[in-house]
């Protein structure tokens, strides 16, 4: 009788899979995307579908046209993930094609072309989103305010279907801003920040999600409570979320003490736009951020700069996703520069002087 | 006393229960020992008995040859009936010189075992070096180097602490725990005859929180003595590893290429320091050890005090042999123990468990692709990069991987434990390792053979060099015998 491996030990294993990771960040996106849907009504829900089985569809049919395994790499649920976000950073009201297109950039081009799972160098739903900013700037920027489902002025289905897959967008009526849209547009007509700052959402509809804003990304406390849940289930750790925010926090707070008419503040910086969803979601994707944990801070305190300096300076009124795919661009260097300190080495890799204790 | 944190780690899932609470029961003698002349690091015994002879129980079989090596006893009395290669418990399958030993069933210890050395703390640190040398005893932990090497540290180190390592932090495994409840005094006593030896003033004992009888009965043995110290260390594997348990005891890291030695600190095995105890105060030599038999593929998990020797299948046997077809049959604990090639292969010094583990305990899974998760680098108890290492050798730059520290690793098995692409990290690892190594040798070689080369062709030279003024040498009066019979 033999019962030879053909590997080493160790002869157990934790009960982890990819699975299993990716089914806890859906789980954790799960209340933000259902508030939204409900919020943007149906149209929302059917660019999301779309853009998800896009995003599916598109990785199984890149899998079979080069004669990979599709089955184990579909299930992992790393399509699905990438799909869902990249809708989740989609104007709810967009029409079906952007889903299409977001998703081919996404997962062909930033995933599949560098070799698949694992592989890619920047964040795929990142990407998607990015690619049609750039491609079709006014759809992008078209958000629609709150229109929740069954309330009086949501579209029905069939009215819906007509603005996700006909031609029939009156640009007119989903024409609101988002709220760093607004300011950023009141700012290049002369308006100072404090004084518009009077006219974007209060607080409490920004922490609870009651603003135009990207499908998934209004609900400030939804998304914090979904990223405290993978923290919970050590998915995701602090480093990349605090340093994110933190730097945007301080960032903003300072400059915006030092002149409230052109900077805005730290508070209204982390609570709008893909700030939280970033943090929790989207930096922290495995693949495209360091590994260690001092490189993860590194990377988040570089988002956080760089988020603000696009918003500030930048012709984009939201940062946050260019802003990752600069550093997911850093991130080998990152990596290669920072690292863990070896057992018994100093952090140049010499052993370490010898001292005893008295 | 105030502990420190190590860097890492894991915690697996330890099922200790299946065996924490069985007693430490004695196996039957087996009919047939096979006794290899290698159960240690170093070099092989020399056989110093003949096919026939009859010899007794602790009767040296093999005596040691070379600095680190270690003389192998009979395990009880009986007659040698054959010397020769059989399977060794190594995953290689190769065979090894081994004594098969037929007992004679009267379990006779020889008449000329060794004296018992009276008062041991009055003894010279040599004399039980010597003692422990003689006996055959080596670490078992389930390194198994010769404890008598480790014990000579104090004639070149100062010494602070002998560190005794009752951790065992290797799921399953619950030898040490039983030897600290059951054998409590022999262990105090070795353990103190040790830092006798050792030159050293203090002995702590550290034992994981996990084993709160263990714990118990050594804090009540310990008493007695004001030397010795016991201590309760977090659950947090690989908390048995000798560097990180100094750490977490003394709170500094050993230097790389540095013995913990140089820190002033000495780790033995708790199981070590009671074959010490049997060595000095009786002059018994190592001729069995406890053994966990476990794992969810065997009928009657058991803690079994196994004469070395013993066939795995016998040991099976006595524990109701196997329920099911196990997935993995594992020599020492599933973190860092080998699997074994086949049933017939004995238990040697080092094998602390014989664990027979179920599908669904071993979990294999095929592996992924890497998701740069990160988690490897999190716990990493050495502080590597497993991700960038296993990039490195996935592409055969091991160049790359060892700058990368790869000969650092200790194949705690962590990073393996916990990857959710299921990618054999510990697997790559050893393989660059050895890859490695056998590169390092081969340089040596060369290096070895080139300056040989060089020698020779320098003596070659010197020779015709010497040829060359013997020949003129001759020449000359043979070219002159003119002069010669002029002069004549």
């Amino acid at each position: 009788m033999t019962f030879l491996p053909e590997k080493s030990g160790p002869f157990g294993h934790a009960e982890t899979s990819v699975q299993k990771t990716m089914t806890l960040v859906l789980a954790a996106l799960l209340p933000a995307t259902l508030f939204n849907v409900w919020l943007f009504g149906w149209p929302a829900l059917l660019l999301f579908l779309v853009t998800v089985g896009s995003c599916v569809a598109i990785e199984a049919g890149c899998l079979k046209m080069t004669g990979r395994p599709v089955q184990p790499t579909i299930t992992d649920g790393s399509a699905v993930l990438t799909g869902w976000l990249l809708a989740l950073s989609l104007p709810p009201w967009a029409p079906w094609w952007i889903g299409v297109i977001g998703a081919l950039f996404a997962i062909w081009m930033a995933k599949f072309l560098f070799g698949g799972l694992g592989q890619n160098v920047f964040n795929p739903a990142m990407i998607g989103r990015v690619a049609v900013l750039i491609s079709f700037p006014v759809q992008m920027t078209a958000f629609v305010p709150p229109k929740p489902l069954f309330t009086e002025g949501a579209p029905g289905l069939m009215e819906s279907i007509g603005i996700t897959f006909g031609e029939t967008v009156n640009m007119d009526t989903v024409s609101a801003a988002s709220a760093l849209n607004f300011i950023k547009t009141e700012l290049s007509r002369g308006i100072p920040v404090s004084q518009s700052m009077a006219s974007v959402p209060g607080f409490t509809d920004m922490a609870l999600g009651f603003h135009p804003g990207s499908m998934g990304e209004t609900s400030a406390l939804l998304i914090l409570a979904g990223g405290l849940f993978l923290m919970a289930k050590r998915v995701i750790s602090w480093h990349i979320p605090v340093s994110l925010i933190g730097t945007l926090l301080v960032m903003g707070t300072i400059f915006n003490l030092a002149n409230p008419d052109r900077y805005l503040s730290g508070v209204f910086h982390v609570m709008s736009g893909a700030t939280l969803l970033g943090a929790f979601f989207i930096a922290t994707d495995y693949v495209t951020s360091p590994v260690s944990k001092s490189g993860q801070i590194v990377f988040g305190i570089g988002c956080g700069v760089l988020t603000w300096v696009i918003r500030t300076f930048a012709g984009y009124p939201e940062g946050v996703a260019f802003a990752v795919l600069l550093m997911n661009s850093l991130t080998p260097i990152i990596d290669y520069h920072i690292r863990p300190r070896a057992f018994g080495r100093t952090r140049k890799g010499e052993p370490l002087a010898l001292t005893r204790k008295t | 006393m105030k502990l420190f944190a190590i860097r890492g780690g894991i915690h697996p899932d330890y099922r200790k229960e299946l065996c924490a609470e069985k007693a430490i029961v004695a196996l039957p003698l087996p009919r047939k020992l096979t006794i290899p002349l290698q159960q240690h690091a170093g070099a092989p015994a020399l056989p110093v008995v003949a096919v026939g002879d009859v010899v007794g129980k602790g009767q040296v079989l093999a005596k040691a040859q070379g600095m680190i090596s270690a003389p192998v006893h009979a395990p009880t009395s009986g007659r040698i009936a054959e010397i020769g290669d059989f399977p060794a418990p190594h995953p290689s399958g190769l065979t090894q010189r081994s004594i098969i030993l037929e007992p004679d069933g009267r379990d006779a210890w020889a008449d000329d075992l060794p004296a018992p050395i009276a008062d041991p703390f009055k003894a010279s640190a040599r004399d039980i070096g010597d003692r422990v040398a003689a006996s055959g005893i080596v670490g078992l932990g389930g390194a198994a180097f010769p404890s008598a090497v480790k014990l000579s540290l104090g004639t070149r180190h100062k010494l602070d602490m002998l560190l005794l390592n009752g951790a065992e932090c290797e799921p399953y495994l619950t030898c040490d725990d039983r030897v600290m409840r059951e054998y409590t005094d022999e262990v105090v006593d070795g353990a103190r005859i040790m830092a006798h030896a050792l030159g050293a003033p203090r002995v702590v004992v550290a034992i994981e929180d996990n084993k709160p009888a263990a714990l118990a009965a050594m804090v009540k043995a310990a008493g007695a003595f004001a030397n010795v110290e016991v201590v309760s260390v977090p659950v947090q594997y690989p908390m048995g590893s000798e560097r990180h348990l100094t750490q977490a005891i003394i709170g500094l890291e050993t230097p790389a290429r540095k013995l913990t030695a140089d820190l002033g600190v000495v780790v033995h095995n708790v199981a070590t320091a009671r074959a010490v105890h049997h060595a000095v105060r009786f002059g018994r030599p190592l001729v069995s050890r406890v053994v966990t038999v476990s794992g969810k593929g065997i009928s009657q998990p058991k803690n079994v005090d196994v004469p070395l020797g013993t066939a795995v299948s016998e040991l099976l046997a006595f524990c109701g042999g196997l329920s099911g077809t196990p997935k993995r049959v594992i020599s020492g604990g599933p973190m860092m123990g080998q699997p074994l090639p086949s049933l017939d292969v004995p238990v040697v010094k080092g094998t602390s468990g014989i664990l027979a583990l179920t599908d669904a305990e071993v979990n294999e899974k095929p592996a992924g692709p890497c998701i740069r998760c990160g988690t490897c680098v999190t716990i990493c108890p050495c502080g590597l990069v497993p991700v960038e290492m296993a990039a490195f050798i996935r592409k055969e730059n091991m160049d790359g991987a060892a700058k990368s520290g790869v000969m650092d690793c200790v194949s705690c098995g962590s990073c393996s434990y916990v990857c959710p692409s299921h990618i054999p990290l510990v697997h790559y690892f050893n393989y660059a390792k050895g890859m490695i190594n056998a590169k390092d040798r081969e340089r040596r070689k060369t290096e070895q053979t080139k300056a040989m080369v060089e020698v020779r062709a320098a003596r070659l030279e010197k020779l015709a060099e010497a040829k060359h003024k013997a020949t003129a040498a001759r020449k000359a009066p043979t070219e002159t015998p003119g002069e010669g019979k002029a002069s004549a």
